[in-house]
């Protein structure tokens, strides 16, 4: 028998702790073990309690003015002393670029392995953690386990969805810490763009491609994804290339999974289908007949955007008056 | 002047990949391989470190099979050294595997003042082994960065993540992961292909390097691979046809409101 036990969660971003509750719920189920959550910060003995109104079983907190904003050696250091002295079985970190690096970071210290971005998790018949995740610039889903321990993971925002809240008993527990010395120094930080920041969350997502020759011909875009209560977003062209906008979705930018997905002029290259691969209903716009985007498309329009883009505004300020 | 190491990865060109059609797996075979993109970054930000401040650039490359022909385009680039590590014992190494021998290699290239990265791989997309080799190597890592300003021993990096942008600074030597904005990699001239054919390719095996083989491959992994498949995508593929835009159009709201996804 191992001496590994428990599923424990971690990320730095509070939201997405929530979603991998749900993520750690059914495994934990299956090993007959505890959800325990980890919770670094100052001042946040609040969250603690709502963590187990979320689904966790255990809260370990280390609760101290000097963890108030994320470093990561500082964050790193805590969860390799709470990870070497309890041995969670599987251990769940939400991937956020930090929540990536720091997950990297203990792996090796913990000379286990760690598989990055999972969308599914499950427990195999062996008791092993098995996991899906997308490879090869959305070419492929790799199905893998694991063969030493603690079994980590990290879960992408959006993966699962928060429980709702309920009165649950749990456990609290306040730990004892060592905070490491930060290596890296935070000189500054800027700001990017609101509009791209939160398009994960969008419900519609009206995407635009280079088959828009200037940023102005984007508005009908802005009008589209308004009316309908959403948001615009582009191909890494748009934003690397002609430096329009900030973000982008796809393989190397934003995995987004809305409702809707209005993709207009845009090829449908396989690292931007790897990041809305995933959407409910997916309606595409393009000139050409032959354009990949419609491979993956649920509704399919072969014509000009600058003409069908804007009939698309007309007919829907109809339908919606109606 | 700076001495700087670049991890350059062999990966499989993804763009050329198929699956069979009957059970969907993917046909691992024959498929090209090539430089992983980002790594083309971070050495191409080396070349410009080194075009300002002079010094040397090595590249330090993994893998199972021999990967001299992207170790030469590299040189080609403006590397001046190349070593290889190649050992049929690397296969199914994952990448706690991978990092324990790229930093005893590393090691044994000697001092240096950075080391350069991709975010990622192409092929695997783990943005794991940066930040591991910093573990094993003690030293700092700054991961996803656009911009590289190195100013004696402190090295300051501009970090873009999710929704802000940090300016963070460090002491050398440290390992820096590089985005793929953070340059455009150059095209190598005949001239410079020519002169790289005369450059040194060291190769190394595990043995050089006195890693057990239960360190890497099978045993050394933390993961173990089952089965990689083709994505499936089912879309109903439905194209919307109209004597005009305004009838495709309404067309296609009259199908988004049946569907349920627009609207009340
Ligand atoms: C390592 C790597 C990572 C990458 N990551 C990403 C990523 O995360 N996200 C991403 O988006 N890209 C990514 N890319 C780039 C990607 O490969 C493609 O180059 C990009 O997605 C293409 O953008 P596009 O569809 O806007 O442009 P294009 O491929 O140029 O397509 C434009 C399309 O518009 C159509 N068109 C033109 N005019 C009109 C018109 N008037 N009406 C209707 N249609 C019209 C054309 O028929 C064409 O199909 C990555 C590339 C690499 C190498
Ligand atoms: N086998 C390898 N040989 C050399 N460098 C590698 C290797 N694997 C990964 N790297 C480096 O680590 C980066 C991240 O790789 P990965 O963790 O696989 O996403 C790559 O961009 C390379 O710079």
């Amino acid at each position: 028998m191992s001496e590994h036990r428990d599923v424990w969660v971690f990320s730095e971003n509070y939201d997405l702790m929530l979603e991998l509750l749900t993520a750690g719920n059914p495994l934990a189920a299956d090993r007959s073990s505890k959800l325990v959550a980890v919770l670094i910060g100052s001042e946040i003995e609040e969250k603690a309690h709502e963590l187990l109104k979320y689904g966790a079983d255990k809260v370990l907190v280390a609760d101290y003015p000097k963890l108030k904003d994320f470093q990561i050696e500082k964050y790193l250091g805590i969860l390799t002393s709470l990870t070497k002295k309890n041995k969670p079985e599987i251990l769940l970190i939400g991937s956020t670029k930090n929540g990536k690096e720091l997950a990297s970071r203990l792996a090796t210290r913990l000379e286990t392995g760690c598989t990055p971005d999972c969308s599914t998790i499950t427990i195999d018949e062996r008791g092993q953690l098995l996991t899906k995740r997308i490879v090869y610039s959305g070419n492929a889903v790799v199905t893998a386990t694991y063969l030493k321990k603690p079994q980590i993971a990290t879960i992408p925002h959006r993966a699962f969805e928060k429980l709702e809240p309920r009165e649950r008993e749990g456990e609290i527990t306040k730990v004892e810490v060592t905070v490491e010395e930060p290596q890296v120094e935070l000189v500054g930080t800027n700001r990017m763009e609101v509009a791209n920041v939160r398009i994960e969350d969008a419900r519609i997502v009206v995407c635009g491609g280079r088959g828009i020759e200037k940023k102005e011909d984007f508005k009908p875009l802005q009008e589209l994804a308004q009316l309908l209560g959403g948001q615009t977003s582009n191909t890494r062209p748009l934003a690397e290339d002609r430096k329009w906008f900030t973000g982008w979705v796809g393989l190397s930018g934003k995995k987004i999974k809305p409702t809707v997905y209005i993709g207009c002029g845009i090829s449908g290259m396989i690292q931007h289908i790897a990041g809305m691969r995933d959407s409910q209903v997916v309606v595409a716009v393009n000139k050409d007949p032959e354009a990949a985007i419609f491979e993956v498309a649920d509704y399919i329009i072969v014509g000009n955007l600058y003409e069908i883009v804007p009939a698309i505004v007309e007919a829907l300020k109809k339908a919606l008056k109606n | 002047m700076p001495r700087i190491i670049v991890c350059l990865k062999q990966a499989i060109d993804v763009s050329q990949l198929k699956a069979d059609p009957a059970t969907g797996k993917l046909i691992m075979t024959s498929v090209p391989q090539k430089i992983s993109d980002f790594d083309k970054n971070a050495l191409e930000e080396a070349v410009r470190l080194k075009e300002k401040f002079g010094g040397e650039i090595l590249t330090v490359t993994v893998s199972v099979e021999d990967a001299k022909t992207s170790v030469r385009e590299a040189l080609a680039m403006g590397a001046d050294r190349g070593y290889l590590i190649t050992d049929k014992a690397l296969e199914f190494s994952d990448t706690l595997a991978t990092s324990i021998v790229l930093a005893e290699a590393v090691k044994k290239v000697g001092q240096c003042d950075l080391i350069l990265c991709g975010e990622a791989s192409i092929d695997g997309f783990s943005a794991q082994v940066g930040p591991r080799m910093a573990e094993l190597l003690n030293i700092p890592v700054i991961t996803y960065a656009r911009k590289i300003t190195l100013e004696n021993n402190t090295v300051i990096a501009e970090r873009v993540l999710e929704d802000r942008y940090e300016t963070v600074k460090t002491k050398t030597p440290a390992i820096i992961t590089v985005t793929k904005e953070i340059n455009e990699p150059r095209i190598p001239s005949l001239m410079s292909i020519m002169k790289a054919s005369k450059k040194e390719i060291i190769y190394w095996t595990l043995e050089d390097l006195d890693i057990p083989v239960n360190k890497v491959g099978e045993l050394g992994s933390g993961i173990k691979i089952i089965d990689i498949l083709a994505p499936k995508t089912e879309r109903k593929k439905i194209v919307i046809e109209g004597e005009s835009p305004v009838e495709v159009a309404e067309k296609l709201v009259k199908a988004l409101i049946q569907e349920g996804v627009v609207g009340r």
